[in-house]
């Protein structure tokens, strides 16, 4: 445990490090642009995971927390003209608040209810945001980028490694929530609600702590968005899209470890990102399926599933 | 909220208690009490509400009416999990292990959720807590074995040391012994009667009439939802009452 963790997080330096040097030294800005996306993506196939794998809540929602954080960070600029820290940590509050709320409400609810709850609960939020006239309505609203800070020369490599900073925040909480006693509880409850129950586990309580944790990283994921594109309307920030591509990507990677839907989120996000550039963006959507597909039939304990065959447990962490 | 036990109350004490489901009364009036460190064996025809008294003891269903006391505390609007921390253990008619888990795993769970765990604060502690509950149940053997992979004897055992592993001061075993072979049956029962004792008290719901009448001190039988005799296993036996419903004779 002592020297894994050492090895984490060295680990976690050194692709900072990577990031950074990477924003000094490459000049073309497409790099970035796609990378963002990607880094995006696994900062949210990650949060998925902590209530949809560990605790086996599918969460159909994940357009709604990150829509939320897209429109608190553009209500915040558009209001205050706050800088960025400011707009992901207030996403990260609202995220896990909202977390909170549909935690209390849909985690009484099992299997399919909870996911159908959950897309709901998007179509709620959406169509609140299309009626608030502040934040653009249904139009959308136009932001305008501040400078941007030293060390960067353009806010799209300031933004790329910003999520990279987030990517890290987000992998360092899952993997405490796997190696601790939360994790082996939310296992438990996955396995069987009822037994965990009568063994002590208070699953609510973990259910809900799942549901903020994973809200508050989802939203704080969509809060630089808004600057990304320096627009934002709530048709893509709440598009359905991103619940399905984060659902796909969590399970081709594998929910069992952290690692699986951050290989996920890389390998469909890269897929991705390429296939916009070389057929067309609505391929992507082609792709997703027909991997996913692949994927439940062929591997349904995704990449970490593949690699490792005989999958060792132990009673103590990993 | 919590009144400590005068030093002859019991441990468990069972108020009234009434559960219907929709018009289907399945406990009706129950009142019962089970003494510290008794072996009390609990009987009575399919349907006649056994496991539903077990789930109101453990919490899994809200009676409609009536209180559960246990330790003289109303424990009777109270989760699962927080019983369990008090001291209400069990296992499943059919078992429910954590399937994706280990044996090890399973206990360690317990271990990890358990009111003392306080004095098991390492890792490592706990791991050898647990190791010595699966020596004690023997099981030790198979402690890294996926769930999937142990028979059905193995399956009871697994969760009565899981049950044993959160530490109770009531375990009760629903139906720990059905479906097993006659020299499993002895296996388990001679584990049950060497689990409890001064300390816990078992409530022991069984088919096998041997081992009720082997196993427990008093005996409790149900019928439709309502008691019918309770007492000594022979005397409970020879009940013309407990021979209709029971028996069938």
């Amino acid at each position: 445990m002592q020297r894994r963790s050492i090895a984490f997080w060295l680990g976690a330096v050194v692709f900072l490090a990577a990031m950074l040097a990477m924003t000094q030294l490459v000049r073309n800005e497409y790099p970035f642009f796609a990378g963002y996306v990607i880094l995006q993506f696994v900062v949210l196939a990650v949060a998925w995971t902590i209530l949809g794998g560990y605790a086996g809540y599918v969460n159909f929602g994940t357009n709604a927390f990150f829509g939320v954080g897209v429109y608190t960070a553009v209500l915040l600029v558009k209001a205050f003209g706050a800088p960025l820290p400011v707009q992901i940590a207030t996403a990260a509050v609202v995220g896990s608040l909202l977390g909170l709320g549909v935690g209390l409400l849909t985690l009484r609810m099992r299997g399919i209810f909870f996911s159908i709850a959950t897309i709901a609960l998007a179509i709620i939020i959406e169509t609140s945001i299309t009626n608030f006239r502040f934040v653009g309505g249904a139009a959308g609203i136009q932001l305008q980028r501040p400078p941007v800070t030293a060390p960067f020369d353009s806010y799209v490599k300031m933004l790329f490694f910003v999520q990279a900073l987030l990517v890290v925040i987000a992998v360092a909480i899952t993997r405490g929530i796997q190696n601790s006693r939360i994790g082996r509880g939310l296992h438990a409850l996955r396995d069987d609600e009822l037994a965990a129950e009568c063994t002590g586990v208070p699953t609510l309580r973990l259910k809900l702590l799942a549901c903020v944790i994973s809200g508050a990283l989802m939203a704080a994921a969509g809060a630089p968005a808004a600057m990304y594109l320096q627009y934002a309307n709530p048709d893509s920030a709440f598009n359905l899209n991103y619940s399905v591509s984060v659902l796909a990507m969590a399970l081709i990677g594998g929910t069992a470890h952290w690692i699986g839907p951050v290989l996920g989120a890389i390998l469909l996000g890269a897929t991705q990102q390429l296939l916009a550039v070389t057929i067309s963006s609505e391929v992507n959507v082609l792709v997703l399926g027909v991997m996913l597909v692949l994927f439940v039939v062929a591997a349904p304990k995704g990449v970490i599933g593949l690699v490792q065959r005989q999958p060792k447990r132990r009673g103590g962490s990993k | 909220m919590t009144v400590p036990a005068a030093p002859d109350a019991p441990l468990l004490r069972i108020d009234a208690l009434t559960k219907s489901f929709g018009g289907f009364v399945a406990l009706n009036d129950v009142s019962v009490q089970v003494r510290k460190g008794e072996r009390f064996g609990l009987i009575g025809p399919n349907g006649s509400g056994k496991t539903t008294l077990v789930h109101c003891i453990s919490g899994a269903l809200r009676p409609n009416k009536g209180a559960v006391i246990f330790g003289g505390e109303d424990v009777t609007p109270l989760p699962p999990n927080q019983r369990s921390r008090r001291g209400i253990a069990r296992s499943f008619q059919i078992p429910r292990p954590f399937r994706s888990m280990t044996v090890l795993e399973n206990l360690m769970v317990a271990l990890d959720f358990a009111a003392g765990r306080e004095t098991l604060e390492s890792t490592a502690h706990r791991r050898e807590a647990a190791m010595s509950i699966l020596a004690r149940i023997g099981l030790a053997a198979k402690a890294e074995s996926p769930t999937a992979t142990l028979t059905q004897v193995e399956l009871r055992k697994m969760e009565l040391a899981r049950a044993m592993a959160t530490g109770p001061k009531l375990l009760i075993s629903d139906e720990a012994m059905a479906g097993l072979s006659t020299s499993e049956v002895d296996e388990v029962l001679d584990l049950l009667m060497s689990l409890g004792g001064d300390d816990i008290a078992i409530i022991m719901i069984e088919h096998i009439m041997q081992a009720v009448m082997r196993f427990s001190q008093r005996v409790m039988c149900l019928d439709a939802g309502r008691i019918i005799a309770i007492g000594p296993p022979a005397e409970v036996m020879a009940n013309a009452r407990v021979q209709e419903a029971y028996l069938g004779t």
